[in-house]
């Protein structure tokens, strides 16, 4: 289980979910071998010394997750203590076992034990690994679930103390520093939120307002002054200071350009702020929302702030909402459903083979099913002045399902340079007119978010297909460039 | 007529024989059709329990071409070559191998390889070029798939005869690197090793392999989450009725209108099956202790099997690991068990929380009979515990997080391409038919793979349909 904490803790401080979990593993797992090993150097008072063991786990690993989240920005190398404190863990989680079967050893067959104790073992550990992420994350949170594992082993230390005091020399002073420890680690879970507000605020610029780990990701909404910021997995996604300029650019130059646009496709979006520039038309009777995540769409149709920010898009009843993977959704309702309008893509960046797939030839072609001779699509499609393949690619994979594709670029303060692509049966004309009350966009601006200088202009960079993955490809290298060079 | 056996094949025979109008029946042992390519389900996925992908269908493969069209794998053509379904095609990342703990992409290693073993795996791969366009004086291609369409120049042959390993020496290869890939590439294909296939069948999995498409490298494989299942299901489906499940045949009587014996396990009967004509599509071995026959006598004596064991496993988290990213197939620089596939590879969906992975091993550490012998000694908690142990090697993350295993034991996996077998005596004699007994199934082609088995499965539907006339 400490494990598993100090994993998912690495991925979300350190990012590379992949490399963090399995290094964190492999060194767990072979601090519990030096730990097996050790254990046989303990000869006598073998009871005593597994009750040390246990409350010591108790403390170090219930608090490791609290203790490694306070420590993240204050020290320059938090990989020194976070394989410290995970080889600790490990050694002292691997002195138990071997310790246990010793002392159970007289009680039971051997044979018999072993077997019991590698089941209780092989049970437990499957128990912990689907309880962790279905149960103890989305629910508890890192630091309570921590703590609340600490206190289970210190609980059997206290069982022990209590039921066996004969063969425990000193039990009654060790009762007292079992309890202690009990209530230390029983504050801590009380107190988890403020420990993860102190520490996440350390983390992120702005005091963090909110925080939550769902099955898909970590969301974190900090604020300074006016600036409300959104994180996901510790990536910025907006800014409430100029996300209006990356909403509008989403999804006005698509929408304004159709007569009446009536069905509109939001894919991704759980935030709600395209939404709330699609309700600035009044001809749209309804929208449907596909985003993965339960938890975003109903954190921005609920928390105050946020649905300030959105104008309480989320809450309409022409809004139906579906929480599912958008690319079984589309295969499915392509030729079921009748098409849209307009459909907007407003997908994380494609940093990984997962996401890669939402780019790719085979999904547009299955887009194509959602879309009459007028359907207008746009997809946000990361920055073509960092990103330029990247960009062109995503250009080049919508022309090869068949689409007309426009590009064109906004520039956000948050994020840059930032890229979209038209695409639809037919070519795109610039609208004549947009709504009222638009901050960014505008018939005069339309021309410059047309225009690609020579350092982000074309370059021809080939189709994502699932069986190439090249747009990931193009993305890893292009943005790992420009995070070496700042 | 009466198609024996539910292998791709028997079915491949069976859907022929349909489409003709004829009336057949075709039955198979086990409770469901397949062979060594059916597949399982779980509350997670599909998944296959033998044979998992095909390569794009080679130049010669007409049959199973004209069989993609109508199943809608091969969606269309574009200046001659065809474009292939894109869900069928294998996503990428396709192929990862650990070594030094790292994995690395593709399957060719590459880490620690110095310059001049990097200069060997050049010179073979430009080698297997030449023979991927290499004529025989007959004028066809050097090797083929279907291996019959190989050209039968003597000068081609005589390959046949030393071991792959032999030929190598032959050639100054020695690189510890690129030995290790060819022994791999033998047993993944061949369920043996280099030093026991023949140079033939060795060059043969590099050269024959010419298929291109339109829309993706040549190198891509077709697959599903439940391998070749997904093919098993459709070539099925047209005459689901006129298949016989747990029906087992234990004697055919040869004569102008043959007899079976099926055995029915579910009645405990014997039912006697008269026929127009009977078509084997089952191992050799099996043909030869069922079969009576004057005419044909078919013997299985200089026909080898390599045991296999398929395990699939079904995991709480997906397999991670330093270096490259999880692949569809993965595997171990210099381990005994090949790797496994991951069955969700092919879904859509962003994040599978859950997935099962098919762990293949070629029992080839023995000979085939001992090696059957030890393997079905072994109970199933000492595979499984086997099983897990080469995963968590593999992948120590994975700890806790197996959540089940399920064996299949396969004691006759795969003919053994051993030297002197593809061009000899033994399977001249098994390629002829005597009517009205007709013969299909992959074991004729010395290498198990599902080109060769359809392939002869359609050949033999052809012969019995020319034989006899249509009953009216
Ligand atoms: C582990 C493994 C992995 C493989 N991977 C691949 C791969 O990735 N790609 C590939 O192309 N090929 C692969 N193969 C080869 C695969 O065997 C062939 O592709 C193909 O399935 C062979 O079909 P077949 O009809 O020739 O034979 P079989 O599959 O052997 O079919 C024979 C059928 O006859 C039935 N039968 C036998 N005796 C009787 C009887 N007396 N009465 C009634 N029924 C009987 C059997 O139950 C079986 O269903 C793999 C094989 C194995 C074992």
């Amino acid at each position: 289980m400490y494990e598993l904490i100090a994993g998912t803790l690495a991925s979300y401080l350190l990012g590379d979910s992949v490399t963090q979990f399995s290094t964190i593993i492999g060194a767990y797992l072979s601090a519990m071998g030096i730990g097996s090993w050790l254990s046989r150097y303990v000869k006598r008072n073998l009871v005593g010394v597994f009750v040390q063991v246990e409350i010591l786990v108790g403390i170090l690993g219930g608090a490791s997750a609290a203790l490694l989240f306070l420590v993240f920005e204050q020290v320059t190398s938090f990989r020194v203590i976070l394989y410290a404190d995970v080889l600790a863990v490990g050694i002292l989680v691997g002195i138990e076992i071997p310790l246990l079967l010793r002392i159970l050893k007289d009680r039971f067959e051997f044979s018999d034990l072993v077997s019991r104790v590698f089941t209780f073992d092989y049970a437990g550990a499957l128990f912990a690994s689907l309880l962790f992420p279905l149960l103890l994350v989305p629910h508890l949170g890192l630091i309570q679930t921590g703590f609340l594992f600490g206190m289970l082993n210190v609980l059997v230390a206290i069982w022990l103390l209590f039921s066996v005091p004969d063969v425990i020399p000193g039990a009654h002073w060790q009762r007292g520093m079992a309890l202690a420890a009990l209530l230390g680690l029983l504050a801590g879970f009380i107190h988890a939120e403020d420990i993860t507000g102190t520490a996440e605020a350390a983390t992120y610029p702005g005091k963090v307002i909110h925080a939550q780990s769902t099955p898909y990701q970590r969301i974190v909404l900090t604020r300074a002054g006016a600036d409300l910021r959104l994180y996901l997995n510790g990536n910025l996604q907006f800014s409430s200071l100029d996300e209006y300029r990356y909403h509008e650019a989403l999804v006005h130059p698509a929408l304004a350009s159709l007569a009446q646009p009536r069905r509109v496709l939001i894919i991704g979006g759980g935030d709600g702020l395209a939404l709330r520039e699609i309700w600035k038309y009044p001809s749209v009777d309804q929208v449907v929302l596909v985003d993965l995540d339960p938890v975003m769409t109903r954190l921005f149709s609920s928390n105050n702030l946020l649905t300030q920010l959105n104008g309480n898009a989320l809450r309409s009843p022409r809004l139906s909402v579906v929480n599912q993977d958008a690319f079984a959704w589309v295969r499915q309702a392509a030729g079921r459903l009748a098409p849209f309008d307009a459909i907007v893509i407003d997908l994380p960046d494609p940093s990984n083979y997962s996401i890669g797939k939402l780019y790719s030839l085979s999904f547009y072609k299955a887009l194509g099913g959602l879309t009459h001779a007028d359907t207008r699509i746009v997809v946000q499609s990361t920055s073509p002045l960092v990103a330029r393949k990247s960009y062109w690619c995503v250009h080049d994979t919508l022309a090869a399902a068949g689409f007309q594709v426009t590009p064109y670029h906004a520039y956000v303060p948050a994020f840059g340079e930032w890229g979209y692509l038209l695409a639809g049966q037919k070519p795109w004309t610039p609208p004549a007119r947009y709504p009222e009350g638009l901050r960014y966009v505008s018939v005069a601006e339309t021309p410059r978010m047309l225009h690609f200088p020579a350092d982000m202009d074309y370059v021809a960079a080939g189709v994502q297909r699932l069986d190439n993955q090249l747009l990931v490809r193009y993305f890893d290298e292009e943005w790992g460039a420009y995070a070496a060079a700042w | 007529m009466l198609v024996i056996g539910g292998g791709v094949s028997g079915l491949a025979a069976g859907l022929r024989l349909h489409d003709a109008g004829r009336d057949f029946l075709l039955a198979e042992m086990e409770d469901q059709v397949g062979g060594h390519s059916r597949s399982g389900t779980n509350a997670i996925t599909a998944f296959p329990w033998g044979a998992h992908y095909v390569p794009l269908p080679s130049e010669e493969s007409t049959e199973v071409r004209r069989l993609f069209e109508r199943l809608g794998i091969i969606t269309g053509y574009e200046k001659g070559l065809p474009i292939y379904d894109d869900y069928a095609l294998c996503a990428d990342p396709d192929e990862r191998l650990l070594m030094y703990g790292q994995w690395q992409e593709g399957l060719l290693p590459k880490l620690g390889v110095s310059k001049a073993e990097q200069a060997e795996h050049q010179r073979f791969f430009a080698q297997m070029e030449t023979f991927r366009n290499l004529r025989g004086q007959d004028g066809r291609r050097a090797f083929c798939i279907p291996i019959d369409a190989s050209s039968a120049d003597p000068a081609l042959r005589a390959l046949d005869r030393i071991s792959f390993a032999a030929w190598l020496e032959d050639q100054d290869y020695g690189g510890e690197h690129l030995l290790w890939l060819l022994d791999y590439s033998c047993r993944d294909d061949y369920g043996a090793g280099l030093a026991q296939v023949s140079a033939w069948a060795g060059i043969h999995y590099f050269a024959a392999r010419n298929g291109r498409a339109a829309n993706t490298d040549r190198e891509t494989v077709l697959t599903w989450p439940q391998g070749n299942g997904w093919l098993v299901e459709r070539l099925a489906a047209p005459f689901a009725g006129q298949i016989r499940t747990r029906a087992l045949a234990v004697g055919v009587q040869d004569g102008p209108r043959p007899l079976t014996n099926l055995y029915l396990p579910e009645e405990d009967t014997v039912l006697l099956v008269e026929s127009r004509a009977v078509i084997l599509a089952v191992p050799r071995f099996v043909a030869a202790r069922i079969v009576h026959s004057p005419a044909a006598r078919p013997d299985a004596g200089d026909f080898h099997y390599s045991p296999w064991l398929v395990a699939n496993i079904s995991l709480d988290r997906l397999p991670a690991g330093p270096g490259a990213e999880l692949a569809w197939d993965n595997v171990a620089y210099g381990q005994s068990m090949l790797g496994y596939v991951v069955a969700t590879h092919q879904h859509l969906a962003m994040n599978p929380r859950q997935t099962v992975i098919t762990a293949y091993w070629p029992l080839d550490h023995l000979p085939p009979a001992a090696a059957r012998a030890e393997a079905l000694a072994r109970n199933g908690e000492t595979w499984k515990t086997l099983i897990a142990q080469e995963i968590l090697r593999m992948h120590p993350e994975l700890a806790g997080a197996i959540r089940r295993i399920d064996l299949r034991l396969w004691g006759h996996a795969m003919v053994r391409p051993v030297p002197g077998f593809i061009w000899g005596k033994a399977r001249q004699q098994a390629l002829q038919d005597h009517p009205p007994l007709f013969f299909a199934h992959s074991d004729m082609a010395g290498i198990s793979i599902f080109e060769e088995a359809y392939t002869y499965g359609i050949r033999a539907a052809d012969a019995a349909i020319r034989h006899g006339p249509h009953p009216t």
